[in-house]
């Protein structure tokens, strides 16, 4: 057995030289004073695979065009086994990717490790934190929610107004005017075709380097070089082990919010940044009018070319710390600023007010809507709205649960939603209803009562009650009574009705007003039974206020 | 146990721990199927108030499908047989075989698969051709004069 793996090990060996290579790689001699100081470039690979192993497995689920993104992932984090956790473990990889690589870079900074001759290695690697920063900007607008349509909005208009590229940069990014198909391509494209390539181009680049180079001693380590493999491949496992489990748990514990569909038109949204560009965000509300330019683009850009030329600025030979102190105060600087602007960044984000909608009636329970409303009930069934949308809570659907669903719209606007739901709501898939207006309007006006709180009653109105509302509004009794507080004070208010009055008495008014009243105004209806049947049963179950 | 292999182990076993945490949930994210939408329901595929005894009809409906992220509002067809009274057939339009649309083929009186040319009796049984059963069918029901159909069986198997 022991034989035929050797003659199988050979065998690949006398091909491809893969042995050796592999050889080469873990028996790298290193410093002796290396150790857990230097276990974060390895952490920032592994995290760099994970990366690329759940984007693929939710690209394989997953549609890159606006409104079609938005119902994919939710299709993949609501229907997919296993999805959720997918998603998790992305979007909080990307976050630790960021603290690891900058921990990188920091640990690196202060054992200065990046003197000559390693100043390529440095430039590498501060390359690939901003290739790092670029997944995360370009990735924030793929779930295409309200949260990534704004922040990429923000994002977009900042680089439109750097000097001399700005427009050109908006033309790149295919947001001259608006963001839209063009934009959401470039940035998938960048997301998953060319940041990909040059990163893991760079990273190959940066360990080459390393290797030439070879792993930077402690200052004063005079004694022999260790090997690679086992004792430091152990440290770095572990300590990718322990980036891991976090990740892990991670994506498990804290659910990773996706919010409404991207809505241009949504003025109550506040958009704010992932954690990491929040400094940038509030460097920018630093400046202001003609100085904006400075907050958004110059001191990013001093920053950047600042970091690039730390090895040149930088070209003492001193590597121990206590010698090096202007280095170690601009490390501490640049964490104060960071966590000063951070914080206050968080500090001044306004608490998100869900809006009142308008015409938003604040009654609990069916027996208090008006009838409008409670025939838009009836409506919400027959056009099996329910097959799509939840009112209360439940097993996930395509479309929003409308009873959380913060809608601050006019009933102008559902109905022109409803018509064509694409043209209101970008990328909708929702199927146009065909109704008249009146009925729409009812709708509407049912939706816009909706609350978390009164669903569950609402979604209890009886059948017969409800095919009432629908006889009432069709008959447009509302144009001569007041029902619900709702209406035209001609003839006598129905509440309280069935007090006053037996049921058949009530068919009969109905059907031959003159009979009781001889000079009534009222029209007679000529219903049929079942119309007659659930309009009589709808006025008495009124409430009788 | 010397440092070295206290070592390895540590290596070996956290990277099958990591690689079985990704890769048991990646395989069940990739074949697990997803969630199902809803219930199967009955659509209404038209009146078989004109439908003659003993000939099959093509029935067009438009009827919701549920496609990965989409619910897709679609024309479907179903051929539908009136055998006797208070007896309807209706069967799936594709060939049992390899998906293709068949038809009816009045001169000869069978279902004709023009792909490989199975061809099927009014009942839906193989006549001649690699199909390997007889033709699925819908689970009906008459409401009305409207025929209502339910989900596919396929033939063979017992329908409820």
């Amino acid at each position: 057995m022991k034989q035929l793996k050797r003659r199988l090990i050979d065998w690949i060996e006398h091909r491809t030289g893969l042995e050796t290579a592999v050889k080469n790689f873990l028996y790298e001699q290193i410093p002796a004073s290396s150790g857990w100081h230097q276990v974060l470039g390895s952490v920032a690979v592994f995290l760099f695979l994970v990366q690329a192993f759940t984007g693929l497995l939710l690209a394989f689920n997953y549609a890159p065009t606006p409104g079609e993104a938005y119902n994919s992932l939710k299709y993949i984090v609501t229907e997919l086994t296993g999805g959720q956790l997918m998603r998790g473990l992305h979007h909080w990889g990307a976050s630790m990717m960021i603290v690891v690589v900058v921990l990188h870079m920091v640990q690196v900074f202060l054992y200065g490790a990046y003197k000559k001759p390693r100043e390529a290695t440095w430039i590498v690697g501060v390359t690939l934190l901003l290739l790092t920063l670029g997944f995360g900007l370009t990735g924030y607008l793929l779930p295409w929610d309200n949260r990534a349509y704004w922040g990429t909005v923000i994002t977009t208009q900042i680089a439109a107004k750097a000097p001399l590229v700005g427009p050109y940069l908006t033309r790149l990014l295919g947001s001259d005017g608006n963001i839209g198909v063009v934009t959401f391509a470039r940035f998938f494209g960048l997301h998953v075709l060319l940041l990909p390539a040059i990163t893991t181009f760079l990273i190959a680049s940066h360990i080459y380097l390393v290797r030439k180079h070879g792993v930077t001693p402690a200052p004063g380590d005079n004694r022999p070089p260790k090997k690679f493999f086992p004792e430091q491949v152990y440290k770095d496992t572990v300590a990718i082990f322990v980036a891991f489990v976090i990740l892990f748990v991670m994506a498990v514990v804290v659910k990773v919010p996706l919010e409404r569909l991207a809505d241009p038109t949504d003025t109550s949204y506040i958009p704010r940044p992932d954690w990491y560009f929040l400094f940038l965000f509030q460097l920018l509300k630093l400046f202001e009018g003609p100085l904006e330019v400075v907050g958004t683009v110059v001191l990013p850009t001093l920053a950047i070319v600042a970091l690039l030329l730390v090895p040149f600025v930088d070209r003492g030979k001193a590597k121990r710390l206590a010698q090096r102190t202007v280095a170690s105060c601009a490390v501490v600087l640049a964490a104060l600023g960071w966590t000063g602007l951070t914080i206050a960044a968080i500090a001044t984000t306004p608490k998100s007010v869900p809006g009142v909608a308008e015409g938003t009636v604040t009654n609990e329970g069916w027996q208090t809507l008006s009838p409008e409303a409670l025939a838009g009930i009836g409506y919400y069934r027959q056009e099996q709205c329910d097959s799509c949308h939840n009112l209360t809570e439940g097993k996930a659907k395509v479309g929003p649960n409308l009873a959380t669903t913060t809608i601050k719209r006019s009933v102008g606007w559902m109905v022109d939603h409803f018509k064509n739901p694409v043209r209101m709501v970008p990328g909708s898939s929702m199927p146009p209803i065909h109704l008249s207006d009146a009925q729409l309007s009812a709708l509407a006006a049912f939706l816009l009562t909706v609350t978390p709180k009164n669903a569950a009653d609402l979604e209890s109105a009886p059948n017969a009650v409800v095919d009432g509302a629908i006889v009432y509004q069709a008959q447009q009794c509302g144009m001569c009574h007041i029902l619900n507080g709702v209406g035209v004070e001609v003839g006598p208010v129905l509440n309280g009705v069935a007090s006053r009055h037996r049921k058949a008495w009530i068919e009969e008014q109905i059907r031959s007003p003159k009979r009781h009243f001889p000079d009534s105004m009222m029209p007679a209806a000529n219903l049929n039974p079942r119309d007659m049947e659930a309009l009589v049963t709808y006025l008495t179950s009124l409430l009788s206020n | 146990m010397n440092r070295r292999t206290f070592h390895l182990i540590l290596i070996y076993s956290i990277w099958v721990v990591i690689g079985l945490v990704l890769a048991v949930p990646a395989a069940i994210y990739l074949l697990w199927p997803p969630r199902p939408k809803r219930e199967s329901e009955w659509i209404e595929a038209g009146s078989i108030e004109q439908l003659p005894l003993g000939t099959p009809e093509e029935f067009i409906f438009r009827r919701n499908r549920v496609d990965g992220w989409k619910v897709n509002s679609e024309k479907a067809t179903a051929w539908v047989v009136k055998m006797k009274e208070n007896e309807l057939v209706a069967f799936a339009p594709q060939c049992p075989h390899l998906g293709c649309a068949y038809h009816w083929n009045p001169k000869k009186s069978e279902f004709l698969c023009p792909c490989h040319a199975s061809t099927f009796s009014i009942e839906g049984k193989v006549l001649t051709g690699p199909a390997p059963r007889a033709l699925d069918r819908f689970e009906v029901k008459v409401e009305g004069d409207k025929l209502m159909l339910g989900s596919v069986h396929k033939s063979g198997e017992v329908s409820s």
